[in-house]
């Protein structure tokens, strides 16, 4: 007994260091957000499994098998919501990581490539969820794969070739199933899998958690203090999960009809902030510029020397803190105000002859100087450093995007249309 | 290594050439490898693809008669997944009923005389021009026939258009 109770210990300390520093245990430095990470990927795996075994990935009866699933299968439809939920959360969970990993300043030097690895893993557990979504081969699936893959053709030069690649055709029907299925449950979760253990090992090479005060830190074991919280944190999640799964369900519209377009077409909610970028700017913008250069900036962030807080502290300093609270309410009001002076002023004039120059080039270029200014602004009047400045900005980048999520997902009506989220009935 | 080290010193002019022959050959045959499973997985998709755009064997459709349709109508055909739209003049033309920004299947509205889109609020008239953005072009159309006063559609391949232009449409 003793012997196997050490051998338990020893295989925890093969994945965690003997001991921790004292200060990274505290809960209000990571939310323990990596872990419930890990949770939910656990969770995802198991019923996963379970699902593989009842679904069947055609066309002709992928719909029926769900149906199946959530009928008569026991338990399954409570398998099948914990699946969904936590798909989402994992998402949402991933993301506020990430918000995390800025407003701690977990990503300077030594970090480096643990959040380009930390960047791979969110596009791959987009695309796991995403390719998921398609599997019920219901109506919502359907139309959000269909919008998605012509996101694709607007990719210069490559772009039918992609879009062609994806849908295993011309069209979306079987082989776009059997893609998105292999996708989903063997190419993804394996790369999944492998990326995940690199990044906890990196985390563990740069000597655990960011911490505020280097040096000789306290430490304590981590046998049992830091399992016995990790251990709270995922055990806590688990049950959330399970009771969210019991009481609400996942969605299955009807059985995907190529004819007909459900109105409004809205896309899983975590892409509702790039669809709402979609009403307002031009497609080859929206699609293919704009994420090019956000991708090209947040992988080259870390390596502009300086632009990490430093470690360990939310937000840098108390000054750090206050342009932060700046920063997002100036984010949500810039969000509203455009996005109506859009769609009330601007779009109502007909179509402008050069939406590529005035929907693309125009807003691109703006946002390009305003940038600048912004930077300047901030680091040679207002004396912020530039670790700050680059906080303010990312945080200014993530406001905006989940306030267009926000309008997406409860401000957007039959036709696109600015509605109020009452005026559209149950959601 | 270790166990090479003996052998090298036996013959210790040689053994520089010939690690560097096995380099060279590793990495010719690590190279072959990666060609084949890159070729592989190309024409391996690329089956799929080819067999999966339906080879129309009926390329032809037939839409009716013409006097069927009025002036200034659109009329859904649904066997060729496309709208037929008479235009004010009497002229035919066969409009795909994909939205030309992302793909959704756009809906003729008879009130408002135009056709909708139900993803990002595109809408187009009955010759398939834009009316409001996103929609960056106007719809793709099908080549239209008349033989014998009956419309006949080629839905072989949509075709892509950048404006509106009097010589695509079919007149009696
Ligand atoms: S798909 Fe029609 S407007 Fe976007």
């Amino acid at each position: 007994m003793r012997s196997s109770r050490r051998s338990i210990t020893d295989l925890i300390l093969h994945l965690h260091p003997r001991s921790v520093s004292f200060s990274t245990l505290r809960f209000t430095l990571s939310w323990g957000l990596g872990g419930m990470a890990v949770t939910l990927t656990g969770l995802l795996f198991l019923t996963g499994i379970l699902l593989l075994l009842v679904y069947q990935p055609s066309t002709d009866s992928a719909y029926s098998s769900v149906l199946t699933l959530t009928r008569e299968v026991p338990f399954g439809l409570w398998v099948r919501n914990i699946h969904y939920w936590s798909a989402n959360l994992l998402v949402a969970v991933a993301l506020l990581h990430l918000l995390r990993v800025i407003l701690t300043g977990a990503f300077g030097p030594g970090r480096r490539l643990n959040w380009i690895i930390g960047l791979a893993l969110l596009v791959l557990l987009l695309a796991a969820n995403f390719t998921g979504y398609l599997l019920p081969w219901d109506q919502l699936a359907y139309w959000a794969v269909t919008i998605c893959t012509s996101m694709l053709g607007y990719i210069p030069l490559c772009g039918e070739w992609l879009q062609a690649l994806f849908r295993g055709g011309s069209e979306i029907g079987p082989s776009t199933l059997a893609n998105f299925f292999v996708l989903h449950v063997a190419f993804i979760p394996g790369s999944l899998f492998i990326l995940m253990l690199w990044h906890f090992w990196l985390v563990r090479r740069a000597g655990g958690l960011v911490q505020a005060e280097q040096g000789r830190a306290e430490r304590s074991p981590t046998v049992p203090d830091l399992v016995m919280r990790e251990a709270a944190v995922g055990l806590t999640l688990v049950a959330l999960v399970l009771l969210l799964a019991m009481v609400w369900n996942a969605p299955l519209q009807e059985q995907a009809n190529p004819g007909m377009s459900p109105n409004p077409t809205k896309a899983p909610w975590y892409f509702q902030g790039f669809q709402e970028l979609l009403l307002h700017i031009h497609p080859v913008y929206a699609v293919f510029v704009w994420p090019l250069l956000g991708g090209v900036i947040l992988l080259a962030i870390p390596f502009w020397r300086g632009s990490s807080l430093p470690s360990g502290v939310w937000f840098g300093s108390e000054r750090g803190r206050v342009a932060a609270i700046w920063t997002a309410v100036a984010g949500i009001a810039a969000t509203f105000g455009v996005i109506l002076l859009d769609t009330l002023v601007l779009s109502s004039d007909a179509v402008a002859a050069n939406t590529l120059i005035t929907r693309g080039l125009a807003p691109t270029a703006v946002l390009i100087v305003l940038a600048v200014a912004l930077y300047a602004l901030m680091v040679r009047k207002l004396r912020y450093t530039r670790a700050e400045a680059v906080m303010a900005g990312l945080l200014l980048a993530v406001v905006v995007l989940s306030m267009c999520t926000v309008v997406g997902v409860w401000f957007r009506g039959q036709g696109m249309h600015l509605v109020m989220p009452w005026a559209q009935g149950a959601m | 290594m270790k166990e090479n080290s003996s052998t090298e010193t036996a013959t210790p002019t040689s053994a520089p050439t010939r690690r560097r022959f096995l380099n060279w050959a590793w990495a010719f045959f690590g190279l072959a490898a990666v060609t084949e499973l890159g070729w592989l997985g190309v024409s391996f998709l690329n089956f799929r693809k080819d067999r999966s755009t339906p080879a129309r064997a009926k390329s032809i459709i037939t839409a009716g008669p013409v006097d069927m349709f009025e002036p200034a109508t659109v009329t859904a055909i649904p066997q060729g997944q496309l709208y037929l739209a008479r235009l004010e003049d009497g002229g035919f033309l066969a409009l795909s009923r994909t939205c030309t920004h992302l793909g959704c299947s756009l809906r003729w509205d008879e009130e408002q005389g135009k056709f909708i889109c139900p993803c990002h609020g595109s809408s187009y008239n009955a010759a398939g021009e834009v009316l409001t953005a996103p929609a960056p072009r106007p719809l793709d159309c099908y080549p239209v026939r008349i033989e014998n006063g009956i419309v006949k559609v080629d839905i072989a391949a949509p075709q892509k258009r950048q404006c509106f232009e009097p010589g695509q449409v079919t007149r009696v």
